[in-house]
């Protein structure tokens, strides 16, 4: 359980951890290794990389142009396999794969997490694989070693959310809000007490995602997260600001941990 | 009528191989409200009896079962009925099922619907149907289709519902039912989303089935009162699936009935354009869109583009449930080409004095494809599953008719100026 290690280890360090996402291929693996460095620099913990897929519900409308982007130059899962592998090997940060559930039923679920093990892949998040349609993707990944990443929102039921822990591995992925990736999510008291209660019943380490905007929203999850993760903010800094202004953005929030 | 259980269809969900709930997290307290709420009218008599009212008073239930004589006379071969779901109310069998959802969300207590839409006769019920009971509609149509049936966007316009296009992907129906699902991972409060075929999550295909099986409920009573048997054979066309389940259901028990579903061959087989996932073949098992059943992809599990004439039949996936009853041999799959389609389409139209949708007119084109091997005393129905009205833009291009293109032409210079 190597994941779950690494998390323990970087927690003590820090109030709370940063884990970001790009879309591979998008707008091209040359910008996708700039974005990565940048991350890297930045003191980012964790790097959530996504395997465009033709009908990605989960997704809002800027990554889900970004998908149908990719797939429009012809990028293929291999090309996006070796595009990882190339990074995890590069950089001493934790990698996880996002994708959709379809394509690993088309690489062969075992073949994909075998694959992903052997390019130093730490997990993979799939966001169409509820718990109760795909045991074997939950269970084959928990017997590799490889953390299969868990979603509960603030609708999961206690037995379900006990569920959700005990298949999932590596941490959970909390969804706050209804509703799919990009819009910004408020960070009330009643989000931040479902948090709360999820770490509370399933012990298990929490991260945050959909809908962190900047530094006041991860510095708001404090106490309450162990990880926040950024997803369309970042490729939306990108397009408006560019790289240096994502560095400036990255750097902003690494400063949350160091604010009293 | 008697309501019979159809549940035997499938187990949690699942039809052989196909089927599941393959949705985000979020959207799991949603499925399982509805199957639950679905579960429950299943066995409620009186949900049954005010739904059949419903059809019978607003939509115009039962819908005859017509000989069709100038057809059966022309083959020489068997006769021909048809069952006429064009006479329904919005011109399509599309509204049983939506009249069914509508109740359902009263139950719920829901307030806003949300749909897909194709040919957009799924549109219009579900707007006619949000009109009639009282609800906030949101229709989303794939930008090339709400291009392709202008005249029904503009229709669900006039009902009150909102249409948005939809234009990432293939701007097709699959794009219109992921926006659809993303509409309702955020409003599933008070949204119900009502899907218009046999596909997407559990309790979806076989909740449709169960509405549509009106179709084949009367067909039985009616061929049999007619004919003193069941039918030999029966035609559907297949898109999604939704009227050929109801087409089919009341016979999957009675072996003696063949059950054939036609889907869209586009430009054909060796073109690539087709939406067949079945006949030719070309689809392998997937997951996408809520669920697992043949989808046309590639070898990286991307979904591929479709064609078809008709915008109805246009679809990557198919119901999970004829996905498993073409499988266990219970349902025999054609496809029919545009170019005999509307072949087809002449033919039925100087003949019956009929003018069916594109859509149900593959099911006449598989039909007189096989006619040859039929005997008088056999008996045929097939589901007209729709008018074909909606469609004279298309028909009229195909049928390249000048006095058409001189009317088009002439009302968009008038706008021009
Ligand atoms: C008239 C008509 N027939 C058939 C279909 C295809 O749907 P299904 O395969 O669910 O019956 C449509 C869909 O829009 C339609 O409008």
């Amino acid at each position: 359980m190597r994941i779950e290690k690494q998390i323990e280890a970087m927690r003590k360090e820090k109030k709370i951890l940063l884990m970001t996402h790009q879309i591979i291929g998008y707008p091209d693996f040359a910008a996708n290794e700039k974005v990565i460095e940048c991350f890297y620099n930045n003191g980012v913990d964790l790097i959530e990389l996504q395997i465009p897929f033709s009908d990605p519900i989960a997704d809002g409308p800027v990554f889900t142009k970004s998908n149908q982007a990719v797939l429009e130059k012809g990028i293929k899962v291999s090309d996006c396999l070796k595009f990882i592998e190339r990074m995890a090997s590069k950089y001493p940060i934790p990698f996880l794969v996002m994708t959709y559930y379809n394509i690993l039923y088309q690489y062969g679920v075992e073949a994909f997490i075998d694959r992903c093990k052997e390019i130093g892949v730490q997990g993979t998040i799939v966001p169409d694989a509820p718990l109760d349609e795909a045991r074997t993707y939950y269970d084959y990944s928990c017997q590799q070693g490889l953390a299969a990443v868990s979603i509960a929102t603030p609708y999961s039921d206690p037995k379900r959310l006990q569920e959700i822990a005990d298949i999932g591995s590596g941490f959970i992925y909390y969804v706050p809000r209804k509703g799919v990736t990009g819009s910004k999510t408020t960070f009330g008291f009643e989000i931040l007490d479902g948090i709360q209660k999820a770490k509370k019943e399933t012990g298990k380490t929490i991260a945050v995602g959909f809908g962190i905007q900047g530094p006041e929203d991860v510095a708001r999850l404090i106490g309450t997260a162990d990880i926040a993760i950024i997803g369309s903010k970042i490729q939306q800094v990108l397009e408006t600001e560019g790289l240096s202004g994502l560095d400036q953005f990255l750097g902003d929030i690494a400063r949350v941990n160091k604010e009293e | 009528m008697k309501n019979k259980m159809i549940n035997y269809l499938g187990q949690n969900g699942y039809f052989g191989a196909y089927g599941g709930r393959f949705v985000p997290e979020i959207l799991i307290p949603a499925v399982d409200e509805l199957n639950q709420a679905f579960q429950e009218i299943l066995r409620d008599e009186d949900f049954y009896k005010q739904y059949y009212n419903l059809l019978m008073d607003f939509s115009g239930r039962p819908t005859p079962l017509t000989y069709a004589e100038g057809l059966s006379a022309y083959f020489g071969k068997a006769k021909i009925y048809i069952k006429r779901e064009d006479l329904n109310h919005s011109g399509a069998h599309k509204i049983n099922n939506v009249l069914g959802q509508g109740l359902l969300m009263k139950k719920l207590g829901k307030t806003r619907v949300i749909a897909e839409t194709g040919a957009g006769q799924h549109g219009v019920a579900t707007a006619i149907m949000a009109a009639k009971m009282g609800f906030q509609a949101t229709i989303y149509m794939g930008a090339e289709d709400a291009e392709r049936q202008y005249a029904n966007v503009f229709w669900m316009k006039q009902l009150g519902a909102e249409v948005i296009p939809v234009t990432t992907g293939t701007a097709t129906l699959k794009d219109a039912i992921n926006e659809a699902l993303r509409d309702w991972a955020g409003n599933f409060d008070n949204t119900h989303y009502a899907l218009g075929t046999a596909c997407g999550p559990r309790p979806f295909p076989e909740m449709v089935t169960f509405f549509q099986s009106v179709i084949s409920k009367e067909m039985k009573k009616q061929i049999n009162e007619i004919c003193g048997k069941n039918p030999d054979r029966i035609y559907a066309c297949l898109g999604g699936g939704s009227n050929a389940m109801g087409a089919f259901v009341e016979f999957l028990q009675e072996p003696g009935v063949e059950l054939v579903a036609v889907e869209a061959g586009g430009k054909g087989e060796a073109s690539g354009k087709h939406a067949s996932r079945i006949a030719y073949a070309k689809a392998k098992t997937g997951v996408s869109q809520g669920y697992k059943t043949l989808f046309l992809q590639d070898d990286d599990g991307q979904m591929l583009d479709t064609w078809s004439i008709s915008a109805g039949l246009d679809y990557v996936g198919v119901s999970p449930i004829l996905a498993h009853l073409a499988e266990t041999k219970r349902v025999r799959v054609l496809a029919a080409t545009d170019a005999e389609v509307i072949e087809a389409f002449k033919l039925i139209i100087s003949k019956e004095g009929l003018i069916p949708a594109l859509e149900s007119t593959h099911a006449f084109a598989g039909l007189f494809r096989e006619i040859a091997d039929t005997k008088p005393e056999d008996v045929i129905v097939v589901n007209m599953s729709g008018r074909g009205d909606k469609d004279i833009f298309n028909i009229g291009e195909a049928l390249q008719d000048q006095g058409w293109k001189t009317f088009v032409t002439e009302r968009g210079k008038a706008y021009a100026d």
